[in-house]
């Protein structure tokens, strides 16, 4: 695959506060790569690097293997659709999809047809005329989208670009948006703070937190081999619990050895054990590898999910079998479903599910994940 | 409905009343002398007399608008530069822009005399290099830089407002679309900011128009503006009622030349409203 931008070694500061800490990355021509992070971890930052409007302290930024850190933006081959569109508020609908094509002085057919096929495609059709201050805003996104696509850049930048919009029109939306990549072959750059989001639009994932890649990806991967317990909790949820590997392919957590398919570790290295709450099997106490007693169930649609306290941890599972709350239960994990990670400075932060409640629940809403 | 009529004009009521006391009242005598001779009887005599103030009309109109451009060329660059200094130093920087208009409109003019007087600064300065004297008093230029120097606070403070409103991201979108630097400025920053231009125009032009002190003490006596024309009828009792044709004709070139510009920026948001 041929490699369209490399960010190397990029360090950024605001005010001595850093942002970005030395980021290295490669992005691939025609891929839909997402920038993946909690709130300030450095998404938009790394983005406006790549479009121009912010220099790196320290790295390279390269476009097809030229240098471009002293490139200024309207001179770069990329085009930005900004976290809130951004439209001008003197031109029609028309003419803010027409402003890249006048300034490179495109013949006035040309632009005529163009932006009407452009409309077209993002399922505008005859809105040429229109006020943008007056659209709706799904409306005035695919004002921004199809602004920013005339020209044809070679690689689209999406802040956030669905954030604003309600939650079908998201839903809408992002296949749209998966389509028109399809179809353009333009390398998108996509930032979102939405681990659901990325895993279904994206090629590979970038995650991103406190200026720092964590884990570069696919979906796949991201989500079945965490590298830490940030990733592990950010994307889906996850039971992260600490163990001990006496040697490979064995595993020590919650007073049991395990069987696993981990190796590669020192004998008697201290690890963080990722258990997914839909691959535990739920079974009678005598014949679970754990044994606990369930504290809360909640009833969502496809399954049930039950928190364990299995010796004071607390475990999510997930079931389509129903335990009810004071029951004992067993636990039974198949090696498959252990994951095993080294050591980092998130461990112990993530994975317990002691303070869990619905209402925190709700961002981090993982039970839709499409594997493969 | 009605019920959010009434309401609606109750809350403008205070603003009614101000009006009718303060605008209404005066511009219906204004009317009244217009249209009036001494004893108070009808007469169009003071209107068509005014045939003999056409050249003070035009040398009026004329110093103001050229006035007013100079405002803007100097204006709305100051503006723009202003807008785009670190938000922390704009205040500073519209301060030192507002200071002098604390300063009284005559004593400003006063000093300003001093400066461009035959033995003022500027020709001492001009002696102390040996380049000869320049006589500054007295000239329509000297007249237009008064007015410049006067309402140029006037220009600047409306442009501004507009100006540092405008989304920052659009200035982005306008680069990351391929818009050089004075390409942002001619196609996003200007036609965002007419609005801000055309109260600029209006803040300007209709003191420039309207001045008289500043023609008196820099024009020394030898022409006069409207304003100067406008006082001496009303010092004299007799030409009290020309006085106020003059003022009426003025007055409705001044709103014929607003609702003009007026057309021209209807889109404007946050403008200053006259
Ligand atoms: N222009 C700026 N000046 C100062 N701090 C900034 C600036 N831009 C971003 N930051 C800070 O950098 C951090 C990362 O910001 P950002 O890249 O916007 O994060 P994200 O898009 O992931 O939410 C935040 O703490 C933010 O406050
Ligand atoms: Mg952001």
């Amino acid at each position: 695959m041929k490699r369209i931008i490399e960010l190397q070694n990029i360090s950024k500061a605001f005010d001595g506060e850093t942002v970005l800490d030395n980021i290295s990355l490669e992005i691939y021509d025609g891929e839909f790569i997402t920038l993946l992070g909690p709130s300030g971890c450095g998404k938009t930052t790394t983005l406006r690097l790549i479009g121009g409007f912010e220099t790196a302290d320290e790295g390279n930024v390269y476009f097809k293997g030229k240098r471009i850190n002293d490139v200024p933006a309207h001179k770069r081959h990329v085009n930005t659709v900004f976290q809130k569109y951004a439209l001008f508020p003197h031109l029609n609908v028309f003419e803010n999809i027409a402003f890249s094509l006048r300034l490179q002085k495109v013949e006035k057919k040309e632009i005529i047809s163009r932006v009407k096929e452009i409309l077209e495609m993002v399922s505008l059709k005859g809105f040429e005329h229109k006020n943008v201050t007056l659209l709706s805003g799904g409306q005035q996104q695919r004002v921004a989208i199809a602004r920013a696509l005339i020209s044809h850049p070679k690689v689209l930048l999406l802040d956030e670009p669905l954030g604003a919009l309600d939650l079908k029109l998201r839903k809408d939306m992002q296949n749209e948006l998966k389509n028109i990549q399809k179809q353009t072959g333009i390398t998108f750059i996509y930032v979102t703070h939405d681990q659901e989001e990325a895993l279904s639009m994206s090629d590979r994932v970038v995650v991103m937190s406190d200026g720092r890649i964590q884990q570069i990806g696919t979906p796949t991967d991201i989500y079945n081999e965490p590298v830490n317990a940030f990733v592990a909790d950010f994307i889906g949820e996850s039971n992260i619990v600490d163990g001990v590997m006496p040697e490979d392919q064995k595993v020590r957590f919650a007073g049991h050895t395990f069987e696993c398919v981990d190796s590669g570790f020192a004998p008697g290295e201290a690890v963080d054990v990722v258990v997914r709450p839909e691959d535990v099997d739920v079974v009678s106490p005598e014949k679970g590898h754990l044994k606990g007693t369930v504290t809360a169930v909640t009833f969502k649609g496809v399954h049930y999910e039950i928190i364990v306290d299995i010796g004071g941890f607390k475990w999510m599972i997930q079931s389509t079998d129903y335990a009810a709350e004071g029951d004992h239960i067993g636990l039974f994990i198949e090696p498959e479903a252990i994951h095993i990670m080294k050591k980092s400075e998130y461990s112990g932060l993530y994975g317990d599910y002691s303070s869990f409640s619905d209402e925190l629940e709700e961002l981090s809403d993982a039970d839709s994940v499409e594997e493969d | 409905m009605i019920k959010k009529n009434l309401l609606r004009s109750a809350a403008a009521a205070p603003h009614i009343v101000w009006s009718v006391l303060f605008i209404v009242f005066p511009l219906l005598f204004v009317a009244y002398f217009a249209f009036t001779d001494g004893a108070g009887a009808f007469t169009l005599e003071n209107i068509t007399s005014l045939g003999e103030h056409t050249q003070t009309f035009v040398l009026s109109i004329a110093l103001s608008i050229i006035a007013t451009f100079i405002c803007f060329l100097i204006g709305y660059p100051l503006a723009y530069i202003i807008t785009t200094a670190p938000e922390s130093h704009q205040k500073f920087y519209m301060l030192l822009l507002m200071l002098p208009m604390w300063t009284n409109l005559l004593i400003r003019t006063y000093s300003m005399m001093a400066i461009m007087d035959d033995g003022g600064l500027i020709n001492n300065i001009l002696a102390a290099l040996d380049w000869g004297q320049i006589h500054l008093i007295g000239t329509k230029g000297a007249v237009v830089f008064g007015m410049v120097y006067d309402f140029l606070p006037y220009m600047v403070l409306p442009i501004y407002t507009v100006m540092s409103k405008i989304d920052r991201r659009l200035l982005e979108a306008a680069r990351d679309l391929g818009c050089s630097p004075v390409q942002v400025l001619l196609k996003v920053i200007v036609p965002l900011s007419m609005s801000g231009v055309i109260s600029g125009i209006t803040m300007v032009f209709v003191p420039s128009i309207s001045t008289f002190y500043i023609s008196q003490k820099l024009g020394g006596g030898t022409f006069e503006l409207l304003g100067d024309t406008i006082e001496r009828q009303f010092q004299n009792e007799a030409t009290y009622n020309v006085g106020a044709a003059i003022a009426l004709v003025m007055m409705v070139l001044i709103l014929i030349s607003l609702a003009v510009m007026n057309r021209f920026g209807d889109d404007d948001e946050g403008g200053v409203v006259l």
